[in-house]
């Protein structure tokens, strides 16, 4: 018991390092960089985190960064659900059945593999330049890896578990929210965590080839421009919201619902 | 229509199992159950005893109607409340223990029965815990308390008391008494133990190994309640005299 409390103690301001103080060095430490290399540099091509930030508060204000935001986290969001809903679907069930998993193991197969682009052509040649298809085409992208990851959800269901929700005459509803969809939270959290920051990748991929706004369009116009300080506040003011979403979303939801794990006997 | 079925539970129970095979992976198959044919008391405790591997878990898992892969017949009505205890507790590791107790409880299950229930197998602190916070022992108390909360027109026990240490075993079983006098119920228990089913039996049921059928039933008169060490080693060398095969074992 005392050589841990020594040990714990031992390097005065050992504790400090523990908390949310590394991050926030860590970032610190990157913003140092970045703004000694662009005064070293002196160049158009690489603007110093001063001037970025500042591109981005001035943007916010007077121009439409905020909007372009909005429309892609739209995006984001949107193909987010229709992703998560068809493959958790399809998963589940390619899970449970194992006929259904042999037909359709190769279509999977074939689509983990389809390069994004290759996707995102092909959808914008046959449905047209719309938001359906740049939404539907990120979806197709992301589809698979649920389907993947919730189909072994479906094979780890405990099997003890199934007997007694059968011998306890649950009702079909009640099973499946008490019994099925806890267990089968881990495989959401992994499939929406991989998801999220796949998914707004491809959109930006989506905007650049068939839309006429959105964060992806704006880099695009800004990179034909050469306006390195447009791009890196595009980027930052993006990465920034999905920061936000991390932290202030995915995080709490994912501790409320394991909060039953890992408590000592 | 509930009604109907209702009226079916306060006769007899009949399980009547022509032929139960098993199937195995490469389509060997293995008889588990053979001729078997039993009826069980209202509001007794019907123990079924025999080797490891005779079939047990298999006819109870029929009598609960989690396997229908089998001939024969098991009149237990459509609409009776069933109330199990698994070899593990097989408790819901993401809800608390009332919420446990709650899910599964009969209709009519109020608080009153909910903390009349907490106290009689003394989990009433337990109530706001999830299961890992708990020992085997208590997981099993919990166990038994949600499988009396559906108010169950049958109870099914299967070994419940197996890999907890003897003290806590034998501390179960004397719960099991106290919960089941006081709310009687028609109860089938299967084990391996001699001593437990001993202890606990109004019917004792003597199984033979696999294809597992009935050898004979014998009614333990003494009340559970006087049964002490003495008279289960007095039972216990009776039974052993005239069942020798079923009793030298354990």
């Amino acid at each position: 018991m005392s050589v841990t409390f020594a040990r714990s103690d031992a390097i005065p301001g050992a504790r400090l390092f523990r908390g949310p103080l590394v991050s926030v060095l860590s970032v610190v430490g990157f913003l140092l960089v970045w703004f000694i290399a662009a005064e070293i540099a002196q160049s158009r091509l690489l603007p110093g985190p001063v001037a970025v930030i500042h591109y981005i508060y001035e943007e916010s204000v007077h121009g439409d960064l905020l909007t372009e935001l909005g429309i892609t986290l739209w995006r984001v969001v949107a193909s987010f659900v229709v992703a998560m809903l068809i493959g958790s679907a399809i998963g589940l069930a390619m899970g449970q059945m194992p006929a259904l998993n042999r037909a359709l193991d190769p279509w999977l197969i074939v689509l983990l593999n389809l390069p994004a682009l290759v996707i995102i052509i092909l959808a914008y040649v046959w449905f047209g330049l719309s938001e359906a298809t740049a939404i539907g085409a990120v979806a197709l992208n992301k589809i698979p890896n649920v389907i993947v990851t919730l189909r072994e959800g479906a094979r780890a269901l405990d099997p003890g578990l199934d007997e007694m929700a059968r011998a306890y005459r649950l009702s079909p509803l009640s099973k499946f929210r008490n019994v099925t969809l806890p267990q089968l939270q881990p495989y959401f959290a992994a499939a929406s965590r991989s998801g999220i920051s796949l998914i707004w990748k491809i959109v930006l991929v989506v905007e650049l080839l068939g839309r006429s706004n959105g964060v992806g369009f704006e880099l695009y116009l800004n990179f034909q421009l050469f306006n390195v300080t447009a791009i890196l506040g595009y980027t930052l003011a993006f990465v920034a919201v999905m920061l936000a979403i991390e932290y202030l979303l995915v995080q709490p939801i994912e501790r409320n619902s394991t909060r039953w794990r890992n408590k000592p006997v | 229509m509930n009604e109907i079925q209702r009226a079916g539970v306060t006769s007899r129970f009949e399980i009547r199992i022509e032929d139960k095979t098993h199937v195995g992976a490469d389509g060997t198959l293995v008889p588990a159950i053979r001729d078997f044919v039993l009826e069980v008391a209202q509001e007794s405790m019907t123990v079924l005893m025999g080797p490891s591997g005779c079939g047990k878990t298999t006819l109870l898992r029929i009598v609960a109607g989690l396997d229908d892969r089998f001939v024969g017949e098991v009149d237990v009505p459509a609409g009776a409340r069933i109330g199990v205890m698994f070899q593990e507790p097989r408790l819901l590791p993401w809800r608390t223990v009332q919420q446990n107790i709650e899910l599964v409880a009969a209709p009519d299950f109020g608080p009153a029965d909910l903390e009349w229930l907490a106290q009689a197998v003394g989990i009433a602190d337990m109530l706001p815990r999830y299961p890992q916070e708990l020992s085997l022992g208590i997981a099993r108390r919990v166990a038994l308390a949600r499988a009396f909360a559906t108010k169950p027109d049958l109870l099914l026990l299967d070994e419940p008391f197996v890999s907890v240490d003897e003290r806590t075993a034998d501390r179960l079983r004397r719960l099991l008494l106290e919960v089941w006098s006081a709310r009687p119920t028609t109860a089938i228990l299967v084990t391996h133990n001699a001593r437990e089913a001993i202890l606990l039996a109004d019917q004792l049921v003597l199984l033979a190994p696999r294809p597992t059928h009935v050898v004979a039933v014998e009614t333990i008169a003494v009340p559970q309640a006087e049964r002490d060490g003495k008279a289960i080693d007095a039972i216990h060398a009776d039974l052993l005299r005239r069942y020798p095969a079923n009793f030298t074992s354990t």
